[in-house]
């Protein structure tokens, strides 16, 4: 345990002593303030128009004109953004030779995984964590539904989670950094589209195809509906990552 | 301390090291000696756990490096050859790092770190970035992070590569103030490195051990013969001629002409002999010129150069 302490502790400071995390996030937070001002700003027109209008006010709910289109651009971002995060983790190791001396001190490869992966989920909630402003605004001059934002953060966060499990095993492949970031951010986006495929493929696979992919999972959450199907897509991904991970760094060593 | 036995170790279909056995006692220094791509690095990342072997056992104070990895991580300390450390680190930082990874309790971390320091001349870059320091300085943090939680055995792959004169000449110091309750394991290709600091040499070539031995039981074994360099004046055929007859000599070898009528020789005699007396006072009673009078010993260098061509042969 107190090696997995360390090992978060090193790898928080790397991301804070280079200006990585800085730019990543302060990008992220330029990008979703931006969306949330045009959010709030056309539901503030629409608002308008349909008090002046002689039929009455249809239904107009903030949280779903405004909070839930801005969760699906954050997770956009996040898929942007996520790869760049990651693919200094192991890349970075290997390409500097320290990754030597890391695997000769007394700790096992799965703390050292699980210390990077925790390191950068936690750059990631620290990045999510000022977005949480929005909401609080919404709150001060409207109705807020708490519910579909709670549940929207918890997708937001698990899916951030899969994306970085996703990164950390391609970085764990390659010494190019370059390479990790192109490659992990490929297969997130094609893990995003695969379900679009499914219209042309029989209807077993897919269902099996939009079952497969991510955007299907988040789209409950920010409605504010926790079904376990979805808990455990996530989960099951980050799991599998995670171990690819561990295999991978294992083959290093009896490949020679 | 550490046995190894039948150690080999492929790379794709070459091998690295080919069926390698040794042991080094407590309290030793061995040296790895071999020219570059001996398999001297390989053998050192296998018994620093990094990888490993194809087949055959390496035990550190009884622990096996395969099955019991972490128990042998505790125990050595590890100094590659290309000094990895973290660029963008602080030494304290990174010596702070090394020493909760290696599990030293919080309340002796401190001391534990300023002694290593102390020990490896870094105190004065203690709150320096690692990136910024010289590579002299960058060598002597990776010696203190390999020796910052006590280790009973220290593997050390090149210790003084890349380091001026002086840096060398301190390292070396260093090493063998060390030696005593602590194992150590260094390899390096400057031969002079290993007559200095190391009780025992192993000479590696193309992965497969060639002697292992005291440096002094290498000199004695390997040299057969004793050489006499000789600088004459007088006639080159005569002079010849005449240390020829001297009993023992083996052979006369006349050399090169270092002035006008001075030549060099060598005489070689059987080892057990002492033929010095004679070969002077053949020179005497003939009224020729001695210039110059020395004993060839052989230098590691020349051990290792033969002992190594002759296995090319």
């Amino acid at each position: 345990m107190r090696n997995f302490y360390a090992v978060v502790k090193k790898e928080m400071r790397s991301y804070f002593t280079s200006p990585v995390a800085y730019v990543v996030i302060a990008i992220f937070l330029i990008l979703s303030g931006f969306f949330f001002y045009n959010g709030i700003a056309y539901f503030n027109m629409v608002s308008l128009q349909a008090m002046q209008s002689p039929y009455g006010a249809p239904d107009l709910n903030i949280t779903e004109w405004v909070l839930r289109p801005l969760f699906g651009n954050i997770s956009i971002f996040m898929l942007l953004m996520m790869p760049l995060l990651t693919m200094r983790l192991f890349s970075e190791e290997k390409k500097e030779g320290t990754i030597e001396l890391l695997f000769t001190y007394p700790i096992k490869d799965s703390v050292t995984i699980l210390g990077k992966y925790a390191s950068c989920v936690g750059v990631f909630v620290i990045m999510l964590l000022p977005t949480m402003l929005y909401p609080l605004l919404i709150h001060k001059y409207g109705t807020l539904e708490l519910g579909p934002v709670i549940t929207g953060y918890l997708g937001l966060f698990l899916m951030g989670s899969s994306f970085i499990a996703l990164g950390l095993f391609f970085s764990s492949l390659t010494e190019n950094q370059i390479v990790a970031a192109v490659i992990s951010f490929g297969f997130l986006l094609l893990f995003w589209v695969i379900g679009w495929s499914s219209a042309f493929a029989s209807s077993k696979v897919g269902s099996f195809l939009t079952q497969l992919s991510i955007l299907e999972h988040i789209d409950e959450f920010s409605k504010g509906v926790v079904d376990t199907k979805d808990v455990v897509y996530y989960l099951n991904f980050i799991v599998l990552c995670l171990f690819l991970t561990m295999r991978s760094l294992e083959s290093k060593r009896w490949r020679g | 301390m550490i046995e190894v036995e039948n150690l080999t170790k492929y790379y794709g279909d070459r091998p690295a090291i080919d069926n390698i056995t040794f042991r080094v006692e407590k309290g030793e220094i061995l040296g790895f000696l071999g020219p570059n791509g001996a398999g001297k690095t390989t053998t050192m990342r296998i018994l620093a756990g990094f990888f490993p072997p194809t087949s055959g056992t390496a035990r550190v104070a009884g622990y096996d490096v395969v099955n019991n990895s972490i128990e042998v991580r505790r125990r050595i300390g590890y100094m590659p050859e290309t000094i990895p450390l973290y660029k963008d680190m602080r030494v304290k930082e990174y010596l702070e790092f090394v020493a909760e990874v290696k599990g030293i309790p919080r309340k002796r971390r401190k001391s534990k770190i300023e002694k290593a320091m102390k020990e490896c001349g870094t105190t004065e870059v203690y709150h320096r970035l690692i990136g910024k320091l010289s590579k002299g300085f960058q060598q002597r943090v990776g010696l203190a992070q390999a020796l910052l939680h006590d280790p009973e055995v220290l593997i050390l792959d090149e210790p003084t590569i890349g380091l001026d004169p002086k840096q060398i000449i301190e390292i070396r110091q260093l090493i063998k103030s060390l030696a005593g309750e602590r194992t150590i394991i260094l390899s390096t290709h400057i031969l002079p490195e290993v007559s200095m600091t190391c009780q025992r040499v192993i000479i590696i070539h193309e992965g497969k051990i060639l002697a292992m031995d005291t440096p002094e039981n290498l000199n004695k074994q390997l040299q057969k013969l004793t050489q006499i360099l000789l600088q004459v004046e007088g006639p080159p055929e005569e002079v010849s001629r005449q240390l020829g007859k001297v009993d023992g000599v083996v052979k006369v070898t006349r050399r090169e002409e270092v002035s006008t009528g001075v030549w060099n020789y060598i005489v070689e005699s059987s080892k057990d002999l002492d033929i010095r007396k004679e070969l002077v006072q053949t020179l005497f009673s003939h009224q020729w010129g001695l210039l110059e009078f020395r004993p060839l010993g052989m230098s590691l260098e020349d051990i290792f150069v033969k002992l190594v061509t002759t296995e090319e042969r």
